[in-house]
This record gives structure tokens, sequence and C-alpha cells, in this order.
């Protein structure tokens, strides 16, 4: 494949396009998918195929549009965007394209939900189709690669994504360029890259989201980074729950291989990746790097201790460089348009946009990007559209069960790794999950230190046992039958497990009680010298509800 | 010490161990290939049995311990056969917020079983997933493969008798 065949398939995609008149889009990502939008589809299919309009009207199925409480949704080529869509209502958006729009189905795009949005990652999410490579291809796709392979060398690739300023948006927010040179330094007689898509952060599906919305973006990524750290192959570990991102994966990498950008000697270069599909099976703790090389191995998820890094010897003790879904596809994007460009978005020491998949208890939940350094407020009131049923804000929590419960006094700090850090949360993979005042921030934390627990490996003591003790004390926090010392020795040992855990998931499991202990003290005082929930959600009247 | 001589036979003449046995040769039968193998075992057969884990450990030379230590850490696998619906419930944080929790007890108490068991009768096995993914949908429940969305006590029950009335 050379820079002229690229062209020329993406030229002849374009022509094709062109002469489909009208378009209309389904959204076919999991979300849209579970309120049936697969029927929807196939409803418009067959209605514009009896109207005869086959050669005029292109019916398809594209990825995630964002907005998945209002799902299934559909877009038109006039630029308007329905929401709630059912089957029955085929013809009368077929009537749409050339008469008046059904009007009690128009979502509104001219919110701040899709105008507060700034799109690198997710620029192809819900317009090109994911289970076609030359759509990709014609949306500058593969263009990177190509440009990478055959004009730049892997230092100079390394030098951009330096440039950049990107960072692991996997959680920790390690600098890219900083793991890409390590790994490309490191002597080995193989390297190997990975895609982390163990996405085991309950209330997060941003990757689920990119891998099933534009799965080749990854792939390019991949390829990218395997040229620069001289890698010649590639996993990607991706959850066994996700069963449509998986079957996506698979197309992608078949129809790549087929096209010559993924395989051997790809575009004549001499430069050979092969990937693979690796499945989880259900273990958070894989997401650490350590445990997720133990999983691609074929044993069990337990992490081991740093150093030595992945990057000097990670996979069969090779040198091995493990990013994030999120962080591979924003590489693309990178090569083409420079790293300068990358690094005008964001705050300074936080560059580019952010996925975060918005959830909870706030109007419109779905997934957007947004640049760093936006407000959380701005995040929750405005794109998020606030509160619904006239309920009270109480907090908004990210980063998972390693991440914190940030309060209202919080709403104004942007959103960044460090501001985020200093709070007591972390910025994580990108859920970001509102609360209001139904919510009780003890039983909030009990949830978090339960999914701790379950999911220690075992391996290191405090972990194990830490996080069975804190789960114990909140429990009986809840339940009303705590005494006063119980939060002090809550406090100690949340001490103790942050700063003698083996690795991340136990470092990281105090942060939901810290935060909550530090933001919302009275909340606990009041469970345990008051024996009530303020919120109204623990002990006794929890059991009122279940009768009810 | 198991006999690592030979390759071992299959347990039975059941056409399902061809994949299992294509999947150990793709990853090249040896112990990086378990968890591979173990996914197809469980896809074929629906869960994992003792006979299966032994015929896998001996075919990719493990040790038995060391295959029935990955099944078990794995939340994904399982190893008690399903009942003939499943029904999953998601307790991912969104879903939580908005009373996935509520569900559980509703479904405990309807079909008394504990989460991972299956009714007596053998019809409906109680799930639960850490996260579906599908928080814009919150609180979300898998009902045989089909996930649906914002449920609530009310649609939980009715679809229960739909699949107690051999509906589906």
């Amino acid at each position: 494949m050379t820079p002229e065949e690229l062209e020329d398939i993406a030229q002849r995609e374009r022509e094709t396009q062109r002469e489909f008149p009208q378009r209309v889009n389904v959204c076919v990502a999991a979300g849209c998918l579970s309120c049936q939008s697969d029927a929807v589809k196939e409803a418009l299919v067959k209605e514009a195929a009896s109207r005869g309009l086959g050669d005029q009207c292109q019916v398809k199925g594209v990825g995630c549009m964002g907005l998945c409480s209002e799902g299934p949704l559909v877009s038109i080529s006039t630029g308007h965007l329905y929401q709630h869509v059912s089957a029955r209502d085929a013809g009368a958006i077929l009537d749409s394209l050339q008469g008046s729009l059904v009007e009690q189905l128009l979502c509104p795009t001219d919110t701040p939900f899709f105008q507060r949005q700034k799109k690198i990652v997710l620029e192809n999410s819900g317009t090109i189709d994911p289970e076609r490579i030359e759509e990709y291809i014609a949306c500058q796709g593969y263009h990177a690669l190509v440009k990478a392979l055959t004009e730049m060398t892997p230092q100079q690739v390394i030098a951009e994504i330096t440039t950049s300023g990107l960072r692991g948006r996997g959680g920790a927010g390690y600098p890219t360029g900083l793991k890409w040179s390590t790994v490309a330094k490191a002597v080995g007689t193989q390297k190997f890259v990975i895609c982390n898509a163990d996405e085991g952060d309950p209330g997060a599906f941003m990757d689920r989201s990119v891998l099933e919305s534009d799965p080749h973006r990854v792939l390019e990524g991949m390829l990218i980074a395997a040229y620069a750290v001289g890698a010649s192959q590639g996993y990607i570990y991706v959850r066994a729950e996700y069963p449509l991102a998986i079957a996506r994966l698979k197309t992608a990498i078949r129809q790549a291989e087929r096209l010559g950008l993924l395989g051997a000697n790809i575009c004549g270069t001499g430069f050979n990746l092969h990937i693979e599909l690796r499945l989880g099976a259900g273990a958070f703790v894989c997401g650490e790097e350590t445990a997720l090389i133990a999983s691609i191995e074929g044993r069990r998820g337990t992490p081991r201790p740093r150093p030595p890094y992945p990057a000097m010897e990670g996979l069969v003790g090779q040198p091995t460089l493990i990013n994030n879904v999120e962080t591979y596809a924003n590489v693309p994007p990178i090569l083409r348009n420079g790293g300068a460009w990358y690094a005008q978005i964001g705050t300074e020491q936080s560059k580019g946009t952010k996925v975060f998949a918005l959830a909870g208890r706030v109007r419109n939940t779905g997934l957007v990007e947004v640049p760093m350094g936006i407000s959380l407020r701005e995040m929750v009131f405005e794109i998020g559209g606030g509160i619904p049923d006239g309920k009270e804000f109480k907090a908004v929590q990210t980063g998972g069960p390693s991440g914190g419960c940030l309060p209202r006094e919080t709403l104004d700090m942007p959103v960044e790794y460090e501001s985020l850090a200093r709070a007591g949360s972390i910025m994580g993979s990108g859920g970001m999950i509102v609360m209001d005042e139904t919510s009780c921030m003890v039983d909030v934390a009990k949830y978090f230190m339960d999914f701790c627990m379950t999911e220690s490996c075992g391996k290191c003591i405090p972990c194990r046992v830490g996080t069975y003790q804190m789960h114990r004390i909140l429990s009986a926090i809840t339940d009303m039958s705590a005494a006063a010392q119980d939060l002090k020795l809550l406090e100690e040992l949340c001490d103790l497990v942050k700063h003698t855990s083996l690795c991340g998931l136990g470092q990281s499991a105090p942060n939901p009680v810290l935060s909550t202990l530090k933001y919302f003290l009275e909340e606990y005082q009041a469970h345990v010298h008051e024996h009530k929930c303020p919120a109204g959600a623990c002990g006794v009247k929890m059991l009122e509800k279940v009768d009810a | 010490m198991p006999d690592y001589g030979a390759r071992p036979a299959p347990p039975s003449a059941d056409k399902r161990w061809k994949l299992v046995d294509a999947t150990m040769r793709k990853a090249g039968a040896n112990a990086h290939g378990l968890i591979e193998t173990l996914h197809t075992v469980q896809q074929a057969f629906g869960f994992l049995d003792e006979e299966a884990l032994r015929y896998v450990a001996l075919s990719l030379r493990v040790p038995l311990s060391q295959a029935y230590g990955v099944a078990t850490f794995y939340h994904f696998f399982t190893l008690k056969p399903g009942g003939r619906h499943t029904c999953v419930i998601c307790l991912g944080t969104a879903c939580y917020i908005k009373g996935a929790q509520h569900l559980l007890d509703t479904m405990q108490q309807t079909l008394h079983v504990a989460p991972g068991e299956t009714t007596e009768d053998g019809e409906v096995s109680l799930l639960t997933a850490r996260c579906l993914g599908s928080c814009g949908l919150a609180p979300a429940v898998v009902y045989d493969q089909e996930v649906a969305g914002k449920v609530d006590v009310a649609s939980l029950r009715t679809h229960l008798e739909k699949w107690a009335r051999h509906d589906s």
C-alpha cells in the first residue's frame, strides 16, 4: 500500500458516498442496540427498498452518537438528530428527508451537550460504519500510519508524541512519549505492544464505545506505536463482556490484513505487526499492567512488584509497551496534525481532550469528549444538563473504585490529572458518576470497598485483609452498629492499605473512603452517633423500601 | 505426576471437543493458551466441569491445580451449569446509584436464590455483573443475552412471569 493507493481508496469511497443524496445513520453501538436500534435500522432499510430509494438513500449503522439515554438515535443527511426512535417511525423519517421534520422525535443539537464537546478520539464515532475499513480510510484513516512508515523515523514519531504532551488515558497519566522511548531503547529479542481494553471500572464505557464505533483507529494507533518502539507482535486484551467490541475488532483486523495494512511487510516497508485478541475473563485487577501480562500468559491475574517495569521486562520477559484504548486512539490525529496542534488543546500539564462516560443522577447520560481543563460544574450542569427530578446535587465520582467523591465545593475545579489528584480523586479512565441527595456517601464508600474487596487478587496481605476489614467497618456504620472509635480505626486502615499494598488496586482502594471522610464526615458521624442516615438510604429504611 | 508422554484423547466423542482442540493448537498447545482454551470450553459446553479441566490441563501440560486456579480466579468462568434462562443484574456504579441493589433484592426474594445460583427447577440463573457498560441506560439487566435498560421492579416481574409461562 502506497500513499497514492490509500488516497485512491479514500477517493473512491467518497465518490460512492456522494452518489447518495440522502443518508440515514442509525446508531448500532451497544447502548442503542439494547433499545432495539437494530430493528430500527432493519425497518428503515426495508422501507427505503419498498419505496425504490435503494440508489438514492443510504441507510447505515454507525457508532455511538453520545447521548445514550435518549436512544435509539438516528441522524439524517439534513443534519438533524432523532431520539427515542422505534421501528414504526421508519416511514416518517424517510418522509422527513425531503419534507417536514418529525417534530416529536427531534433531539435538539444546539444544547451544551453537543456544542461544548471537542471531538478528536470520537471524531468518526457516529458518522462512519465501524464495519467498513473504506469509510475509515475516507476519513483520513491509516494516512498517519502510511506517513509514519514512509516519511518518518521511529525517533521522529516518538518526538511528535512527546511534543503533543499526550498522557496515558488509562488513569495514571504517565507521559506517553516517555513510555514509548523507554520501550524503544530497551533491548530484547522481540518486543510487544499491548492494548489494554480491560475496562473494568464500574460506570465507565469509553473504551467499549471507541472499539465499537471506530475500531480501526485503535489498530492504527497500535501500528504506529509498534513502528516507533520496534515491536512485531501486538495483543488487544479486551473484556469478554464486550461481545460487540470483540466482533468489530475481529472484522477490523481481517480487513486491515487484507489491504496489507497489518501483518507482514506492511506497505512494502518491511515492517511487520501481527495483532491478536486476548479475552479477559472478568478480573478488575487485570487492568494493572503486570497482572494483565500474567493473564495474557494464561495465568491468574496477579501483579508483581515493579521494577522491572514492563517497558524493560514485560510479556515473556521481553520489552512491552502497554497503553490504553483511548491513548492509542489519540495517536493517528496527533501524527496527522502534528504534536504542536495537540498541545494547544487542554491545560499546561494535561493536554488534549478526554472522553468521559457521564452517568448517574444527571439529565444527559452518555459519552462526551471535552478539552482538558473544563470545570466539573460545566460537565455536570451544562453538558450533563443538571440533576433531574428537582433534586440537589451532592457529589460527582471520578476514577471508579480508585477515585473519590467530589462535593459541591470542588465544582469549579478544572478537570485535569493534577487538580483531581489534589482534591483526593483521580482522573481515572473517564467514568464520571453524578450523585444527588438520595445517595448516602457512606453507602457509596461501602459499595466501592465491596468492589475492591471482591476484586482483590489476594496476593498481598494489606489489600486482601485490609479491604475486608474496611468493608466490615463500613457495613457496621451503615447498619448503625458502629462505635465511635471505628471511624478512627477506619482512617488508620486507609493509611495502612494505601501505603503498603503491592499494586494500584490496593494502593487506591481507600480513596473512595478517604474522600468521603474528608468531604462528608458529618454523614459518617450521623450514622455513628445519631444512628440515622441523612440521605435515608441505609439501615432499617432500606428494608422498608424493599417491601414496598 | 500426570503422564506427559502422549497427547490425551478427548473425554468423549462429542464434536465440541474439536473446537477445544483447535483453540489449543492455535495457541501453541502450551500453558499460555490456558485462558483462551477455557473460554472455548465454556462457550461450547456452557460451563467448566472437572472432566474438561483435567483434559485441558493434561493437553496444555499445566498442573490441574493451575487450571483450577485460573478457572476459579476469573469471575467469567463458572464450574456449574446455568439455568434455562439467565438474568444478569448490573451492579455497576451508575446502576447502583439508580437502584440496582433494589432489583437484586427483589430477584433474590422472588426466586429464593443468591447471586450466582440457579433455581431448584433449573429454570433461572441469577447473576450479577460488575458493569455492562450500558451506564447511560441504568439500571440495566441482561435477560438471556438481551440487554434491557431503565429496568424497574415491575418490568423485572413481568419478564420472570413470561419465562414462567415458557413464552420465550
